[in-house]
């Protein structure tokens, strides 16, 4: 076919022209702010090159708490999600009466402002002047409580922020595994029973290894997610994350950029480099262990 | 062996994990509509009855519409749903049109360099959001176009992974279709609009509802943007409200307008929901 | 062990919402005698994919029993039946190899059933060696051919001992020559196992080469039970003349008068006992003999050459066939543009109307 050389260019112009300013440029630009030491927003001079501003982030109190809180909402979040999607898809794909309505409830969290939910969720675990909370009246049916969740200790504020996290994250999980559960063979199925297999087995066995490549695709966007995150966190704690002890490494990055401590590009963009590395290293590491455990 | 005995066990064990799973289903159900449930009853609580109990109460018998009022007009809700529907509508439509040009291009044309590009494209697609927006951050303080739809729309506009998802659905439709239009002496433009758009209107649709959730979400961005109040989406006036809000801690009246705001994108599901768990299946990632 | 079938019906809810119920398969009785090998038989649709998996327990019947020998099974699970079940497409679990796909149904068993892994080693061995895939048993299934796959879904489906084998549609997935090779396999294996087996085809020259008996299905009906050769020389209805052997047989609309069949105007056999009606008659290949005097005059459209016997293909306008087949000896001379035919009374069926045999 002839070559319209000018013309797909043309087509292609204004998407090169977006991704070139808001996507290639800034991705270059972020790794010469991290260097640039005493970087001046106002005057945009800086007096030289170097890893002093990783150095900063890496001494800077808020910035480890902010690395302590996403590791730890990572290590329970993903797991619990995965766990908790696989068991809800199983149930789902065993059912079959009312199955669409349980799907489309489901589904909801997705499609709602993380924000506004947030608030609702908040509001569930709060403890005020006038009320302990519905969380609180639930507490104490079993004797226990009350607790603030949201400005409380510190691991009371964590289970609140990971609850909020796999509800958030739920129905991507569970609609992903539900088509994965519905594209493996039944004859499969009816070949273990006919074998005598259990239930347990059949999942452990069967099901799990044919649905393990989507398994650990939610895995590995699990992880990336969880590490990303930060509207969660606002929606509970506000947008003041340092002081409730409940940053977390994206939160950093913004507060470092803009609002009452910001101003510092550098900083921000060290600690944004940074990020980049973790997830870079965890997604390399899951990549591997899923080249060895995924079957086919 | 007694075998009316293992028919009636396995009925009954089959019978148990029957009632075990709708269980567990309906756990999570409610688990999923409760926070939903009660924002919508405590919208409807009046701010007395509200405060005056200790033990929150799980039903009301005497609901008002008082908040959603006092939502309206103590704080400019309407104003960030108007801002928030601009920004949506601009930048849905901006996005549409940016990505359907390179898709065609990617799908249909042919030019020097064309791999190279879209593997380069591809590559992109790895950037997280948190790297670049720093950067943006000060090119558009720098531009001086902080407060603006302009600012607000711009690093908005492109999606590297709906040009892929256009493209892929773009390049099935077979070549005959193509070179008989162009022995018509149909336009390559006229092509794109007239054949390859009507053909792929499911995946328009698609990518065109996930960047509609994706606008009415937009929290991270428009926060670093906008610090005046008249240029804030619903997710910054929400937080807004949540802070300073109604001058007093009014939860109701915070919970009507989480209705509001949470009201269009669940009427939205509800209407096009297979497509919007279809287009979400097919690689939406919530952020 | 045999295996008794009583009554057997299996209704499915239909798919509209009103409409009625369809009937897979319909008051099904018959004995499969212990040690057997018994070929369900039948277009697409007749139901012998659903005898299969109500014997197999994966459906129960709506209404009808099952025995295993004396023991009523009917609505025991599939896994407490003891039945060996190799599928169309095979199912081995891609994700085992052949070793682990063989032993996979003997890990299954619990308590005092529990085997050691030698012992189970052994027996997936053993199994593996009847099918003669015991040089393949670290492979993976994707790294077999159809026909290797298909030994090791029957090794699976042996290794626990079953007290009946069934198959579903063993050969559809094999090329030609390998379904040859795989259906004198299963002859062998049944023969050295002594397991009753059912398989299912909808090939009749694959039933009719290795079974015991066959059944022959249609619309969820059997239509006739017995020995291959036996439907084969005495079909009970039009169906079952038409839907055994290569090439199919000849099909004629014909009349009989005072104990003759006549093809168009042509008295072509002697049929004592029958009343006078018109009749379809049909005629197996074999059945025609060449002649100069024959009583059917058919136009010859040509002759194809299988070896020891000949093909010979002519028209004739009572046929409902496109094509006249007939197979005669080789030695024989066939030319002009006519050919006549005696036929052999034994390979002459005549059916009424509703297709009941009548001679």
């Amino acid at each position: 076919m002839e070559q319209n050389n000018y013309k797909g260019w043309l087509y292609l112009l204004p998407a090169a022209a977006f991704l070139g300013a808001f996507l290639v440029y800034p991705l270059i630009d972020v790794f010469i702010y991290s260097v640039e030491e005493g970087y001046n927003f106002a005057s945009q001079t800086y007096w030289g090159v170097g890893g002093y501003n990783f150095s900063y982030v890496l001494h800077d109190p808020y910035f480890l708490q902010a690395l302590k809180n996403t590791f730890i909402l990572v290590l329970i979040t993903v797991p619990v999600s995965t766990g908790l999607g696989l068991l809800i898809s199983v149930g789902l794909a065993s059912i079959r009466r009312l199955r669409e309505l349980y799907q489309t409830v489901y589904f909801l969290p997705y499609v709602t402002n993380t924000l506004a939910v947030g608030l609702v969720f908040m509001i569930l675990f709060k403890q005020t002047p006038y009320s302990d909370g519905f969380a609180n009246l639930i507490l104490s049916r079993f004797g226990a409580g009350p607790i603030d969740f949201i400005g409380g200790p510190y691991w009371a504020k964590m289970l609140v922020l990971c609850l909020y996290t796999v509800w958030v994250v739920m129905p991507f999980k569970v609609l992903i595994l539900t088509s994965a559960l519905a594209s493996v063979d039944e004859t499969y199925y009816n070949a273990a029973r006919v074998d005598g297999t259990s239930k347990m087995r059949i999942f452990f066995k069967i099901t799990l290894p044919m649905i393990s490549p989507t398994v650990f695709y939610l895995i590995i966007t699990g992880f990336i997610g969880a590490f990303k995150a930060y509207s969660d966190a606002v929606a509970l704690f506000g947008t003041d994350l340092n002081a409730a002890e409940m940053n977390t490494i994206v939160g950093y990055i913004y507060d470092m950029l803009y609002g009452a401590s910001g101003g510092y590009p550098s900083y921000a963009s060290a600690a944004a480099v940074l990020l980049f590395a973790i997830v870079l290293t965890i997604t390399c590491i899951n990549l591997m262990v899923s080249k060895k455990h995924v079957h086919y | 062996m007694d075998y009316e005995k293992i028919e009636k066990n396995a009925l009954v064990r089959q019978r148990a994990l029957k009632a075990v799973t709708y269980a567990l289903l309906t756990l999570w159900a409610v688990l999923v509509l409760f926070p939903f449930y009660w924002m919508v009853l405590t919208s409807l609580k009046s701010y007395g009855a509200y405060n005056a109990e200790w033990v929150p109460k799980l039903y009301t018998l005497s609901p008002t519409l008082e908040n959603y009022r006092e939502a309206f007009t103590a704080v400019p809700l309407a104003g960030y749903f108007v801002n928030t529907i601009i920004f949506t509508v601009i930048t849905t439509a901006a996005m549409l049109l940016v990505t359907v040009l390179a898709a065609f291009a990617f799908a249909r044309l042919n030019f020097r360099g064309k791999n190279l590009a879209f593997t380069a494209f591809l590559a992109l697609m790895m950037i997280p959001s948190e790297l670049v927006v720093i950067t943006n951050f000060v090119t558009i303080t720098n531009l001086d176009l902080r407060n603006t739809f302009t600012g607000l729309i711009l690093p908005s506009v492109t999606s590297v992974f709906y040009i892929y998802l256009l493209k892929e659905n773009f390049a099935q439709i077979p070549d005959e279709l193509y070179y008989a239009a162009k022995v018509d002496g149909t336009s390559d433009l006229k092509y794109l609009f007239k054949v390859m758009i009507p053909i792929c209107r499911p995946t328009i649709i698609t990518v065109t509802i996930l960047k509609v959730i994706e606008c009415w979400n937009a929290y991270v961005w428009p926060r670093l943007i906008t610090d005046d109040e008249s240029y804030f989406l619903v997710s910054n006036g929400i937080q807004a409200i949540r802070e300073n809000g109604f001058g007093r801690d009014n939860i109701p009246a915070m919970m009507a307008a989480v209705v509001v705001i949470s009201a269009p994108l669940i009427l939205l599901f509800l209407i096009f929901r297979r497509k919007i768990m279809a287009g979400v299946s097919r690689g939406g990632v919530k952020g | 062990m045999n295996v008794t079938l009583q009554n057997l019906t299996k209704k499915f809810p239909s798919r509209s919402k009103k409409g009625a119920d369809v009937v897979a398969v319909d008051d099904f009785s018959f004995e499969i005698p212990d040690g057997k090998l018994i070929g369900l038989l039948g277009p697409s649709g007749c139901g012998k994919s659903t005898t299969l998996n109500l014997l197999s327990g994966l459906l129960k019947p709506t209404s009808g029993r099952i025995f295993f020998g004396e023991d009523d099974v009917t609505q025991l699970p599939p896994e407490n039946r003891g039945v060996g079940l190799v599928f169309q497409n095979y199912a081995l679990y891609p994700h085992l190899t052949v070793r682990q796909n063989i032993t996979f149904p003997l890990e299954n068993r619990k308590g005092k059933d529990r085997l050691t892994r030698r012992q189970r080693e052994d027996m997936a061995l053993e199994a593996a060696k009847l099918v003669q895939i015991e040089a393949l048993m670290d492979r993976k299934p994707k790294e077999l051919s159809g026909g290797q796959q298909q030994r090791v879904a029957i090794a699976r489906a042996l290794v626990k001992m079953p007290r009946i084998l069934l198959l579903d549609e063993p050969l559809s997935n094999l090329d030609a020559r390998l379904r040859l090779q795989t259906r004198e396999e299963i002859r062998r294996i049944q023969r050295e196992t002594g397991i009753t087996t059912v398989f299912v085809t909808h090939d009749q020259e694959e039933a009719m080469s290795i079974s015991d008996q066959i059944v022959v299905m249609k619309d969820g009906l059997v239509q006739q039970t017995g020995a291959p050769q036996a439907v084969y020389d005495d079909p009970k209805n039009l169906f079952v003349a038409k839907f055994l052997g290569t090439p199919p047989i000849n099909v004629f609309d014909g009349q009989v008068q005072n104990g003759r069949l006549y093809i168009g105007s042509e008295a072509v056999l002697e049929v004592p006992g029958v009343s006078d009606q018109a009749v379809t008659a049909a005629v197996r290949p074999e059945g025609f003999i060449l002649s100069d005097t024959g009583a059917l005059t058919c136009r010859l459209s040509g002759v194809e050459v299988l070896g020891r016997d000949i093909s010979v293909v002519s028209t004739h306008e009572r046929c409902q066939n496109a094509a006249i087949r007939s197979i005669i000896p080789s030695q024989c001379q066939v030319g002009g543009p006519a050919v006549r035919f005696d036929l052999k009374p034994g390979k002459v069926f005549l059916f009424d109307a509703a297709g009941n045999r009548l001679f």
